[in-house]
């Protein structure tokens, strides 16, 4: 399933665009902490956090994440936006809250 | 480019590429008042399985090969095609991915589509699996040709300079506490060794390792820096600070073990995580420090064979 697709299937708001909405998305991994992150997400997937600062985008672009949905209606900070134009990164804010959330992305990717 | 790789990269080329980018534009359409024997060079010599019927730019039909031979068996070839051309088309849009054409060429069994503006509705070409198959190879060719470029580019550092021995030096300041330029370092050093063609698995190693001693000197110090080596056969980062100094290592280097204030854990540091990442990924692991004067971590991935051996040797 395209990010693209699933952007629209849980009425994502999309703040950064400038990546690519239309990859295949593998998976999805939830955790608020970066080196958690770091150790145990998978290239391609969509990471799901509350953490709002621009370093969530560096972990993204290490891992090569497919995209990051800030959870529970929390707003991105400026910077984070602006990093995640330049390195690429989608962004994606819902109101939903981390399980209402998580458990929608389940329901369309499955267990993967 | 292996098997499994080339299969995932077509699985990926057909939701990127589109429609309007591998089917043929210029196409033999006829009109609807022709004559169906009319169509005799087009569907019997030439072999085309089927033809769009076209009423000024409009698509109103196709007329097949099977509707010809019908035709001719009874004999009805004074017949206008408006009458024996079926008038409910499968169509797809130019703008639409490929993988839209893969569906409907599997589901309806059918030898071409006629594909249409989505902006007027005017008939602007027409796919076959052929045209797919051709697309697909084209740009896996032109893929290829980056990636061989690429592979050059990174011979061309080592295999293309004269010296016994060469080595590449990356060198990266790493300011204290300012979390807004925190990852600049190690996505920095990803980029230049992608760009230097190293293996994508080595450089994910290399990254985490580097991302994790960078955010110790952003969190835990005043500042510091970072240098990778890179030769031949390995690539070696050291990080190095002059902060507070670690008091116990072997105690830090628990998972789990972390004295990040409660501040920087809000922002989702602190798990306590961090030495453990970095040796899981590095081949060898030194680290060193001394309480009050500052911070030493060396790491090295090997680049030949890349084969890891478990045993950090941290003390
Ligand atoms: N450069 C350093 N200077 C001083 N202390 C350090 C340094 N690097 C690590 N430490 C100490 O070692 C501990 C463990 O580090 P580690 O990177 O494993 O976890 P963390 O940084 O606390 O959390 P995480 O990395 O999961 O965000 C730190 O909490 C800190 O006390
Ligand atoms: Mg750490």
């Amino acid at each position: 399933m395209t990010l693209a697709t699933i952007i629209e299937n849980l009425g994502l708001e999309v703040k950064s665009a400038s990546g690519d909405l239309t990859h295949e998305i593998t998976g999805a991994y939830v955790s608020d902490l970066l080196s958690d992150v770091m150790a145990n997400s998978k290239e391609g997937q969509l990471w799901v956090t509350l953490q709002v600062h621009p370093n969530i985008v560096a972990v993204a672009t290490l891992k090569d994440l497919a995209g990051i949905i800030l959870v529970n209606g929390r707003e991105a900070e400026k910077e984070t936006i602006e990093r995640a134009e330049e390195e690429k990164i989608p962004l994606m804010t819902t109101r939903l809250a981390t399980f209402q959330l998580a458990g929608k992305l389940y329901g369309l990717l499955g267990e993967c | 480019m292996d098997a499994e790789k080339a299969i995932t990269k077509v699985q990926e080329l057909v939701y990127e590429i589109k429609v309007n980018q591998v089917m043929v534009t210029d196409v033999i359409t006829v009109s609807p008042h022709n004559l169906m024997s009319e169509l005799r060079v087009l569907l019997h010599d030439k072999r085309i399985s089927g033809v769009p019927v076209v009423e000024g730019t409009t698509l109103v039909g196709l007329v097949s090969i099977e509707d010809f031979v019908k035709c001719l068996s009874e004999g009805k070839m004074n017949n206008l095609v408006r009458d024996r051309m079926s008038r409910d088309v499968i169509t797809l849009y130019d703008d639409e991915p490929l993988v839209r054409a893969v569906q409907e060429f599997d589901r309806r069994g059918y030898g071409r589509f006629p594909v249409i503006s989505r902006e007027n509705g005017a008939l602007v070409g027409v796919i076959t699996k052929g045209d797919i198959i051709r697309g697909l190879l084209k740009r896996i060719e032109i893929d290829y040709h980056e990636e061989e470029i690429h592979r050059y580019r990174a011979s061309y550092f080592f295999e293309d300079i004269i010296a016994d021995k060469t080595t590449l030096i990356f060198q990266y300041k790493v300011t204290g506490k300012d979390f807004s330029r925190a990852g600049r370092t190690s996505s920095g050093l990803k980029k230049t060794l992608r760009r230097m063609g190293i293996p994508p698995k080595i450089i994910r190693r290399i990254a985490i390792a580097t991302y994790e001693a960078e955010m110790n000197i952003v969190v835990f110090t005043d500042g510091g820096e970072i240098t990778a080596q890179v030769t031949p056969r390995e690539i070696r980062v050291e990080a190095v600070d002059s902060g507070p100094g670690i008091p116990d290592i072997k105690k830090a280097m628990e998972p789990g073990f972390s004295t990040a204030p409660d501040w920087v854990r809000d922002l989702g540091f602190g798990a306590g995580m961090g030495l453990t990442n970095i040796r899981k990924c590095a081949d060898t692991m030194h680290l060193e420090s001394t309480v009050g004067k500052g911070t030493r971590l060396e790491i090295a991935v090997q680049l030949n064979g890349a084969v890891k051996h478990d045993s950090g040797d941290h003390h």
